[in-house]
């Protein structure tokens, strides 16, 4: 039935597929493409592409890919001196010094990721490098020490559209990675299970694809994988590893971890759980099954090539298909970035609107848990949907009131583990919170500073699109921003700081 | 015990029937419980508090005369003299000796051992299962409060049928057909709701999503008054917050049928003793300070306070200093029409599974029936998928 299924998905594609492939994309089509792989698109960039057929637009995208960020990564990310994080016997302040040094750099980390996604040429890089953040999660609030997590950072980004099988192995070993599944703790004699658990739940095979037996045999395997202290490197503790004859998944042997790697991306079940996941990334909430099967054949057949699974989503007719469009969920990041982009906003500080996300439920290098962001629907709720209007609606003002915006993220109490650590991390080692509160208020206070350069003009924003009359330009700038016709009619007569104050606040805007 | 649970609830399920002179099992009686069809039963509150990441059960309600206990904790246990002692077999760890008072009140019910059958050891999956009411290896999408709010509507009156306090996730309020509300503190809500329009909706899920999450915003501010003033002092932490967001909340002369507020936290893999302590002590303090709020509101015999976790986690403690994924857990229920005493049975720590874990004494969705059945007096088996015999936990 499933192999049915596939060569009639194939022999449609073929007919469907002939239809457009010769035919350029069109100014929607191209808006479709760009919204869906980076954050927002600007109207330049969409008259960029209309003129390209399907094949040409992703293979432009694709070949724009990067490996490393354009933008400078803070200084204190690239420290390579010694970490001495506090031991047992250090004193209060000795913790608390370096808690607090942990926050700023994670503060000045958060800020250069958001950087990067509003004048990154690739939007595409950041958009895998997010997903892969969001696959293979970490976070700050557990690993603390920031610079661990921009090297995870560094390292999603330039294997995000590389080799799956290549990455799997390498984010295994990240030091970020390996204190964040307790990896340190996995010993010989009494193994931590965690790591090996979600390697499999979440990472390749997805639930139900194996026993709890294969999962204490595999972190049997990964005894020994464990971080220096002092380097923040990854360090095998021959020692503490197991070498003892394990059988995860049928075969059996003196299984070490990447053994056990290998014998994941040899099931069959590794490539469709990824692409399903990429197809509800960039494709629809509802992955079809014989697509995905075809999609997963080629994916694995390349040896996980991730190129080649996101050439064969972003080419197929379900990505197009009018019945998908406007069916995602914004995330945070992208509502933000993806505004500022749209507009052609440039802040001179990029991280106010990574706190603002965070106000919106996404804190960037900190998912709520290993799984993740859950995503699509689940990111708006009653909470979450008021905190992107107000965003919304601070932003469509800018022009009057420049400061609001910051002034408000600052009051915003959502955004409190942007602006402190968990408190698991800090209770125990006596931080002061109010001294915390006033440095960080001072802090946001300094950034919002910059905050000020950001002056939207939507006279001229409107002004560039093409048409005879306002009605027409109106038109013209709504096709942009909006992926579906708005739900609230404009006002005929509407000026246009009216129009696109009304045009961010439809509920249409949400999507993408 | 966990072999033969099914003997057990049914025992406590006739007598509770009994006690009630209105068995869930007679459809008509049991409205004229207290669910009158107007949905008046929901003037009771049921207070939802997560245990987020799995509780040590083991380490909260510790059966400080077994052996096995230490023999199992070498690091871990918590010594005798500390241990906040309730019975002769079972005490507290001492960060809840906040709850004492209610267990001397007899208004904190002890449920032990609640797990299900073929425990998931998954937090994803085993939380979508408390959250869904579902069996181990059935699938479903809404949570069961809102099956039961779907089935038996709480009054259009009421701002909203469930609030849920600092979490994005709605959990047992997932799905469609309810008025859920997710807020982190009620002024900034009532600030913000000023930019939500109800709208009329179209064919896609997403937007039809986003329109009726307006709608609710502007229904539930319609209502709600968050400038309510309490002489209570409630903890100055995260958790004392939710907690006087959630008493807020309820300080509303419009009403809400649930509140669920979240602790995370508690999947201590690692160095588990500070951590749990930590947590402990928010959990204990942030419900004594509930308590208090609701007696200034004289609503405190009309609440029921249900802690619940995706798991518990192993007996043996691991060599990180902490413990792995386990199953069956011990909960709190607390309210001023709580029945004081212990439930289920004590993990059997000379009978552990192949894979080092117990087996469950109540099945959580008995719990969840004392909740629909005796406390708001709705029918629980459409809700649950079936009929399980309530746990005792309330005053007749």
């Amino acid at each position: 039935m499933i192999r049915f299924g596939t060569i009639a998905a194939f022999a449609l594609a073929a007919t469907i597929g002939s239809a457009h492939a010769a035919e350029p994309l069109g100014y929607d089509e191209a808006r479709h493409l760009l919204v869906r792989t980076g954050f927002g698109a600007a109207d330049a960039d969409v008259r960029a592409y209309a003129p390209l057929t399907r094949a040409q637009a992703a293979d432009r995208l694709l070949a724009a890919a990067r490996t490393t960020a354009i933008t400078p990564p803070p200084p204190s990310a690239l420290d390579t001196a010694p970490l001495r994080p506090p031991r047992g016997d250090a004193s209060a302040a000795e913790r608390k010094a370096f808690v607090q040094q942990q926050i700023r750099e994670g503060l000045e980390l958060r800020g250069w990721w958001a950087q990067e996604m509003l004048v990154t040429p690739s939007p595409l890089t950041e958009r895998m490098t997010l997903f892969w953040h969001n696959h293979f999660v970490s976070s700050q609030q557990k690993v603390r020490v920031a610079r661990l997590m921009y090297r995870q950072n560094a390292l999603l980004r330039e294997h995000a559209l590389g080799e799956f099988g290549t990455l799997l192995h390498a984010a295994a070993k990240d030091p970020a990675m390996v204190i964040y599944l307790d990896g340190a703790q996995n010993r010989r004699g009494s193994p931590n299970e965690n790591f090996a658990r979600e390697v499999m739940e979440l990472f390749t095979l997805g639930e139900g694809h194996y026993g709890e037996q294969d999962i204490k045999e595999a972190a049997r395997a990964f005894t020994g994988w464990s971080v220096d202290r002092e380097s923040g490197t990854f360090m095998f503790r021959r020692g503490l590893h197991d070498d003892g004859v394990k059988t995860v998944l049928g075969r059996s042997g003196r299984l070490d971890g990447d053994a056990v790697l290998d014998i994941l991306l040899a099931r069959p079940e590794t490539a469709p759980f990824i692409v399903t996941k990429l197809w509800r990334e960039f494709v629809s909430p509802d992955p079809d099954p014989g697509e995905v099967a075809r999609i997963a054949v080629a994916f694995r057949a390349s040896n996980y090539r991730i190129k080649v699974a996101l050439r064969e989503l972003l080419m197929s007719d379900a990505f197009y298909a009018a019945g998908n469009r406007g069916t995602l969920v914004k995330s945070p990041i992208e509502l933000t970035v993806g505004t500022l982009r749209t507009l052609g906003l440039a802040p001179a500080q990029a991280l106010p609107f990574a706190v603002a996300a965070t106000g919106m439920g996404q804190n960037l290098m900190s998912p709520p848990n290993v799984k993740g962001w859950p995503g699509g629907e689940a990111w708006i709720n009653t909470n979450t949907l008021l905190a992107r209007k107000q965003f919304l609606e601070r932003l469509a003002r800018s022009d009057d009131a420049p400061t609001a915006m910051s002034t408000a993220m600052l009051r915003t109490p959502d955004a409190g583990d942007v602006r402190a650590p968990p408190r698991q991390a800090v209770q125990p080692n006596g931080v002061d919170t109010d001294a915390d509160k006033l440095r960080l208020q001072r802090f946001v206070q300094a950034m919002d500073r910059g905050v000020r350069n950001l002056h939207f003009d939507a006279a001229a924003f409107v002004a560039q699109f093409p048409g005879a009359t306002p009605t027409d330009k109106a038109a013209a700038a709504q096709r942009l921003l909006l992926p579906l016709p708005a739900v609230t009619p404009l006002p005929d007569d509407a000026d246009a700081s009216t129009l696109v104050r009304a045009t961010l606040l439809d509920a249409t805007f949400q999507l993408k | 015990m966990a072999g033969a649970p099914f003997t057990r609830s049914r025992r406590g399920f006739l007598q509770s029937a009994a006690a009630l002179a209105a068995s869930t099992a007679i459809g008509g009686a049991q409205l004229a419980f207290a669910g009158a069809p107007d949905g008046a039963g929901y003037r009771r509150l049921l207070v939802l508090v997560e245990l987020k990441g799995g509780n040590d059960g083991l380490n909260t309600l510790i059966p400080y005369t077994d052996a096995a206990y230490y023999a199992l904790r070498p690091k871990l246990a918590i010594a005798r003299d500390k241990v906040v002692q309730l019975t002769d077999r079972a005490g507290l760890h001492p960060s809840l000796e906040p709850l004492a008072g209610f267990w001397q009140a007899r208004q904190l019910a002890l449920l032990q051992g609640v797990g299900y059958p073929r425990p998931n050891l998954s937090h994803f999956r085993s939380i979508e299962i408390w959250d869904t009411a579902s069996k181990s290896d059935e699938y479903l999408q809404d949570g069961w409060l809102t099956r039961t709010f779907v089935q038996a509507p709480v009054p259009s009156a009421f701002a909203a049928d469930g609030v849920i306090i600092g979490s994005s996730e709605l959990g047992p309020l997932a799905g469609g057909g309810t008025r859920a509300i997710a807020l982190a503190d009620t002024d900034q809500f009532l600030r913000r709701s000023k930019l939500a329009r109800a709208e009329s909706a179209r064919g896609n899920k997403a937007l039809a999503h986003i329109l009726k999450t307006e709608a609710d915003v502007v229904q539930a501010a319609a209502h709600l008054d968050g400038r309510y003033e309490f002489r209570t002092e409630f903890p100055t932490n995260g958790f004392g917050n939710a907690i006087k967001t959630a008493a807020r909340v309820i300080a509303n002369r419009a009403g809400v049928a649930a509140v669920r507020v979240t602790l995370n936290g508690f999947d201590t893999h690692g160095n588990q003793p500070a951590t749990q302590a930590r947590l402990l002590g928010d959990l204990a303090q942030g419900i004594a300070a509930l308590k208090s709020a609701l007696d200034e509101l004289d609503r405190w015999n009309d609440t029921l306070v249900l802690t619940y976790a995706e798991f518990g986690r192993r007996p043996k403690e691991n060599l990180s200093n902490g413990t792995d994924h386990g199953t069956a857990n011990v909960h709190f229920a607390l309210g001023g029409r709580v029945a004081g005493g212990v439930y289920g049975a004590a993990p059997e720590l000379g009978q552990l599974s192949s894979d080092g874990n117990p087996g469950y004494a109540l099945d959580f969705r008995g719990v969840y029936a004392t909740v629909l059945d005796q406390w708001w007096g709705v029918d629980s088996r459409n809700a649950l998928g079936g009929r399980f015999a309530p746990v005792p936990f309330l005053k007749a």
